[in-house]
């Protein structure tokens, strides 16, 4: 019986002591010890939080960027396509021109080649008419290098002058 | 052969870790049966005759002595309260109970450890004589001791916290904050609500303060052995600390429930009784509880140990080691157990006071 009787000497000094030690701890232990481990939770739950988010930030940027180089690749595609177009168009433009130039230069050619030969056909008429010319002058002048013939002519000529 | 793969395996380092644990709490078995051998010996070659039943209540009951080992103990300090005034001495006067102590106002005799107030000669007990004793028995100091190791233990662990902000527990911390964060999520949480905060000190120093007065209880040798969590008067206050705490943090619905229960008006005064009684009953339960678990715990393991002077042959230790041995791991289950259980059923009753009724 003396067991479950119990001491109030013991439950004194129970009551105090407890009372001290929860008032202690409480203070110096218990309150630092559960903000630090707060703390620690919140910080990493925070950090997972953002590594979430910097992994949904990352999937979106490789989206984006996918999206981008396929963009990047139409429009390269694209321009190429059209690069080439305008090649052929160039190149077909070039040969018409030079075509037509071609042409041109020609006609030109032509009409200078006419004219020279024009210019020197008309040089060859003077040359031959000059030296005619001199060749009847000089026949001439043969002809009548005795004064007798032209006195024949003279008369001959008179004779047949009616008046 | 190469068995090093064997030693790397974790299933043996799991077992050699039980295996140096087991060997640790079988020395204190050992310990604890020198121990009872060395003093109890000397009684039966005193009286011939052991008496299993007095040894083990002297064993369990709180003493003003603290026996190291042998004959050899230290008188702890005698404070008196009387009605002529303090009284200041040292339980070594009194020799075992043997020599009566002269007092400044009355004389005192040591009687079945107990101080009473004396004739002159020095037997006859005074009755009318009003003593209260408030001395610093065996119990009050191994108390004094586990606060003293206690406020150690978590004021460096605060300071590592502060040391070390945000980074993984390390040491004494690591073993301690799993024990804390349980306290706090699987007890507190889960039974007080979001209101838990104000209650986790409380719970904290509760829960330790028994954790390691029983572990402390377990040691056989000197600044252990003390029956402090399995004496009915610790056990008490800490169920009165619960009973104080519940009804001091009652909500309205807490008593609302109590004297407005949803029954016909004539049956409150039947249902005052029953709340009354379910009030006192709680903390009640808790302080047997407690008390019982820890004081059975001490009794078997001094009933097999005390086997051996009763058969009165060393033949039998084997068995009463063995037994010892046994009950004493599972005395360290029950210590973590009981600490966890009152915790747990403080933090139950503070939920139900402070649990917030939406109709």
């Amino acid at each position: 019986m003396e067991l479950v009787m119990p001491d109030w000497g013991l439950v004194v000094w129970t009551s105090v002591t407890f009372l001290f030690l929860l008032i202690l701890l409480r203070a110096f232990a218990w309150k630092p010890i559960m903000a630090a481990i707060g703390d620690r939770e919140r910080s990493i739950e925070d950090a997972l939080l953002k590594a979430e988010a910097a992994k949904e930030e990352m999937s979106r940027l490789t989206n984006e960027n996918e999206s981008l180089i396929k963009q990047a690749r139409a429009e390269r595609d694209l321009i190429l396509s059209e690069a080439r177009k305008a090649k052929e168009q160039i190149v077909s433009d070039a040969k018409e021109a030079a075509h037509k130039e071609g042409a041109r230069m020609i006609e030109l050619a032509r009409v200078e080649i006419n004219n020279q030969k024009a210019i020197a056909l008309a040089d060859v008429k003077n040359q031959v008419a000059t030296l005619s010319l001199e060749i009847a002058e000089k026949i001439l002048r043969k002809q009548f290098e005795d004064q007798q013939q032209q006195d024949e002519l003279v008369s001959q000529l008179l004779k047949e002058v009616k008046l | 052969m190469d068995f090093s793969h064997i030693l790397n395996s974790k299933k043996i380092t799991l077992s050699i870790i039980l295996g140096v644990f087991s060997l640790f709490v079988t020395l204190n078995a050992n310990a604890v049966q020198e121990k009872n051998e060395s003093s109890t010996t000397v009684e039966s070659k005193e009286k011939e005759k052991f008496d299993p039943n007095e040894a083990i209540l002297e064993h369990i009951a709180d003493s003003h002595y603290f026996h190291i080992g042998g004959k050899v103990a230290i008188g702890l300090p005698v404070i008196l309260y009387t009605d002529g005034g303090l009284e200041v001495f040292s339980a070594s006067e009194f020799e075992h109970g043997e020599k009566a102590h002269q007092g400044k106002y009355h004389n005192y005799a040591l009687i079945k450890d107990k101080i009473k107030v004396v004739g002159a000669d020095g037997t006859t007990v005074d009755e009318t004589a009003k003593i209260f004793d408030l001395s610093i028995t065996r119990n009050v100091f191994s108390m004094w001791m586990s606060v003293i190791l206690l406020i150690i233990i978590f004021v460096s662990v605060a300071a590592s916290y502060k040391k070390r902000v945000g980074k993984a527990p390390k040491g004494l911390q690591s073993l301690l904050e799993p024990l804390i964060l349980f306290i706090r999520d699987e007890v507190a949480l889960p039974n007080i609500g979001y209101k838990y905060a104000k209650f986790m000190p409380l719970l904290l120093t509760m829960f330790f303060f028994i954790l390691i007065n029983n572990l402390i209880g377990m040691v056989p040798f000197f600044p252990g052995g003390s029956n402090l969590t399995g004496n009915i008067a610790v056990t008490m206050v800490l169920a009165v600390i619960t009973l104080i705490v519940v009804n001091f943090n009652g909500n309205k619905y807490y008593w609302k429930h109590i004297f407005a229960p949803d029954v016909p008006f004539w049956l409150y005064p039947i249902m005052w009784i029953v709340e009354l009684a379910g009030i006192i009953s709680k903390p009640f339960a808790l302080m047997v509880r407690l008390f019982a678990n820890i004081m059975a715990g001490h009794v078997i393991v001094l009933a097999l140990i005390s086997l051996i002077f009763i058969f009165q042959t060393l033949w039998v230790s084997p068995v009463s080691i063995a037994f010892a041995l046994f009950i004493d791991v599972l005395e360290l289950l029950v210590a973590f157990l009981q600490a966890f259980i009152f915790t747990m059923l403080t933090a139950l009753f503070i939920g139900s006071a402070v649990e917030e009724h939406h109709h």
